[in-house]
């Protein structure tokens, strides 16, 4: 055990070292791979702290297992397709009024139900079944109702469109929507599972996000699913805009590199500037939320349920309070993927990229605290993307002493680029097993 | 006839790929009832578990097929089995030295396990693509059909024909014999019965004397074995790619869960029921309407409640109303 003075000496300088060590590697990846590699990862880290940011105030504040990252990162996407691309008013001419309809529908379906569920629930032996009998039979008339504007709408350009469009606003503004998409969803499931066990809670939400997915793959109609939206507007300039442009070309010169080089540099750097700003407002909400009363009781709540609803706390309402804000957080930062990107492919949305990568961020970054949640997500981040070309010179080195032509070589080679999927376990194991609190641990306050 | 018609195309589309589908699904919610009812904890790596099993049995049938051992008209991969279950035994086992028993000694909370499943799912994940890669590997060999659909045509004069395949066969067979193999052990020998008791109440079978190492030993065996053979006989149904372990994890939770977590029993039948929900929801019934109505009512569309894309997702609906009706499952309680 160190003595307790330079214990606590460490601890004042943990956060600017490995925040230091953290940009010294960025510079790192500049100077030996190249700038604009760097300012990718750099980009992508900064949405995925975003991300744990999100997961962190459920997890670490609250103590809630959200499995479900990944379904309200895609809603955020979503959002990004809704909000900016130009509507198809062909497909809205031909399938509008039914989707109208049948959205209609599921509302009077489910007021319905909700009705005929306070006149029957006293019926112990049929509830259910005639529970389901009105459900299914909304649902029967839904179906009728919307599967030919569906298809009308499906066979409008579908090479190109076959979707409803947008409603052709800035791009930018689909990062509020996002965020409201994946509240709103939260909202209906917390309200629904919120009340279960931690465990169950977690293949829940699982499930669900996998359900979030499904749609999201197969309504063509909606986001033309895995025909992908392409092509999506951005909120900063175009590199081919940039190349013209004489700062640009005088910038160049003066920092020996090639003009398309420089351009995407910028347009890399103009990106990273905008999530910056949203990861320090937010950085600066949760701060505060965390040290005000609010965040105590969200602590007491988390560390004794029991006792916390005994001094008259409202432990599910607090929950579903948290879970929503959360989540809200992620579909942001899925919003600001999408528009990274620049395009939305459902496809790409995997548990193990968008839910349990989060996981570790949040596990390594150190639950609980926030400076953690963005260290977890710009270290796991930096080695999800660096273990490739990390593993495969580790091999290189490894077998070198096996002849150019060996079949295990040859193999081990092939197989390095699978090596983060073990990296992220075993670093995720080992912080479980020997430092739990994380890189940054949750400050007693 | 027209009845009898619409019965085969039932059977042939539903019945006889729900029994096998519903057997791989119910061995591997029986391992993931027993960890769950001993060591109390979901465990998320029982997908990547069963997907090492089918690895090794892959690997070993390619290295049989080389030496040019097989077993004729059935499929290479039996022979390969046993071994393959000795193997993931051994992962289970050590998995279970190396990362679990400190938890266990430090007495966790499950929802630290539940974390700790997710590393070893990835550690699991990467070392499986590590050695055979993430593609499509196609390992069934011997005679592909027990039952020919022409044959069956021949056989009986119906329009419509019945095919079974021989994996389908050899799942529901083994499945048969190691359930009732499991539920023989867990009811009449005596370390079954310590486990039983232990699953039921921790303080009082230690006060009996029995040995929790062993208990836990034993149930990462069964756990072991049957995770190899629910991910080989899925591997050889339809054929084995790494990813696919993954989203089979969700419908075997979902199948554990409906039937009662921590009960054998239930974990069998919620197997089925996932199987067969899925199969019966997106099934296109045009065929069976054909047949069964008058000619003029005959309907145009596939008369499907919900399209083959979503056939996954089923399960999942299942397992929410499961979780908020009665999240007890089918048959409450907790006990192997």
């Amino acid at each position: 055990m160190l003595p307790q003075s330079t214990h606590t000496s460490f601890e004042k300088k943990r956060i600017p070292v490995l925040f230091g060590i953290m940009a010294v590697l960025f510079v790192l990846v500049g100077q030996l791979q190249s700038w604009n590699l760097s300012l990718a990862i750099l980009n992508l880290c900064l949405i995925s702290a975003i991300m744990t940011l999100g997961a962190n105030i459920q997890w670490g504040y609250a103590g809630i297992v959200n499995f479900g990252i990944m379904g309200f990162a895609a809603l955020g996407g979503l959002a990004g397709v809704l909000v900016s691309m130009p509507p198809v008013q062909a497909g809205w001419q031909a399938g509008g009024m039914g989707l109208l309809g049948g959205g209609v529908i599921i509302v009077l379906t489910s007021v319905l139900a909700v009705f005929v569920w306070g006149r029957i629930k006293h019926i112990t032996r049929w509830r259910y079944w005639m529970m389901t009998a009105v459900i299914l039979s909304g649902y029967l008339v839904m179906r009728a109702i919307v599967d030919p504007a569906v298809e009308a709408i499906e066979s409008i350009e579908s090479a190109k469109a076959g979707h409803i469009g947008g409603l052709n606003l800035p791009i930018l503004v689909s990062w509020v929507v996002g965020g409201i998409f994946a509240a709103g969803a939260a909202y209906v499931i917390g309200r629904i599972s919120l009340g279960l066990r931690s465990d169950y809670l977690a293949i829940a939400t699982l499930g669900i996000s996998e359900i979030v997915i499904y749609v999201l793959k197969n309504e063509d109609w909606l986001a033309r699913g895995v025909k992908n939206v392409n092509g999506l507007p951005r909120p900063v300039p175009y590199e081919i805009d940039l190349q013209a442009e004489q700062w640009v070309i005088n910038l160049a010169s003066r920092l020996d590199t090639d003009v398309p080089e420089m351009s995407s540099i910028i347009v890399k750097l103009t990106y990273a500037g905008l999530f910056t700003i949203v990861l320090l407002m937010l950085f600066w909400l949760f701060e505060t939320a965390l040290r005000s009363p609010w965040g105590r009781m969200m602590r007491a709540i988390r560390d004794n349920e029991v006792a916390a609803n005994a001094m008259g706390k409202h432990v599910t309402a607090k929950h579903l309070q948290v879970f929503v804000l959360g989540s809200a957080v992620i579909g942001l930062a899925g919003a600001m993927l999408t528009t990274l990107d620049g395009q939305f492919t459902p496809a790409s949305y995997l548990p193990l990229r968008f839910t349990f990568l989060i996981w570790i961020m949040v596990i390594v970054g150190g639950s609980g605290n926030n400076f953690g949640s963005i260290l977890g997500g710009f270290v796991i981040w930096f080695f999800w993307i660096e273990s490739e070309p990390l593993g495969l010179w580790l091999m290189d080195v490894i077998t070198a002493p096996l002849s150019e032509t060996s079949a295990l070589r040859g193999h081990l080679l092939a197989s390095a680029a699978h090596m983060r999927l073990m990296t992220m376990g075993l670093i995720m194991l080992l912080m479980l097993r020997f430092a739990p609190q994380g890189l940054i641990p949750e400050t007693k306050r | 006839m027209d009845s009898l018609n619409a019965l085969v195309v039932i059977a042939n589309f539903v019945v006889v790929p729900g029994l096998a589908y519903g057997s791989q699904l119910a061995l591997g919610a029986l391992g993931v009832t027993m960890v769950y009812s001993v060591l109390r904890f979901s465990n998320f790596a029982h997908g990547e578990l069963m997907s090492f099993g089918a690895m090794i049995a892959v690997l070993l049938t390619w290295w049989l097929q080389a030496q040019n051992i097989g077993l004729g008209v059935l499929p290479t991969a039996l022979i390969a089995l046993p071994v393959a279950m000795l193997m993931t035994i051994f992962l289970a086992l050590a998995t279970d030295k190396v990362v679990f028993s400190y938890y266990r000694q430090k007495r966790s909370e499950s929802v630290t396990y539940l974390i700790v499943s997710v590393g070893v799912m990835f550690t699991f994940g990467g070392l499986i693509r590590f050695i055979i890669g993430p593609a499509d590997r196609v390992f069934t060999d011997g005679q592909r059909f027990l039952l020919k659909a022409r044959a069956f045509k021949k056989m009986t004069g119906l329009n419509e024909g019945l095919a079974i395949k021989t994996t389908q066969g050899v799942t529901i067979i083994v499945a048969v014999i190691v359930v009732a193999l499991i539920f023989w052990f867990l009811n009449k020998t005596k370390t079954g019965k310590s486990m039983r008791a232990y699953s039921d109440n921790e303080d009082l079978a230690l006060l009996s004397g029995i040995n929790p190492e062993r208990v836990v030993m034993i149930t990462w065996i069964i756990t072991g074995a049957l995770a190899a053979l629910a991910g080989t006989l899925y591997g050889l149904d339809k054929s084995y790619k790494p990813f696919t372990y993954l989203s089979l994890l969700l419908p075997i939770f979902a199948s554990a869960i409906v039937g009662g977590v921590g009960n054998p029993v239930g974990a069998i039948i919620g197997g089925y029921v996932i199987a067969f929900s899925e199969l019966f929801i997106t099934f296109a019934y045009k065929k069976v309407a054909t047949y069964m109505l008058p000619a003029a009512w005959a309907p145009e569309g596939l008369v499907q409640l919900l399209s083959t894309d979503y056939k996954i997702a089923v399960s999942f609906v299942i397992l929410l109303v499961v979780l908020l009706i009665r999240p007890t499952g089918l048959f409450a309680g907790k006990t192997i």
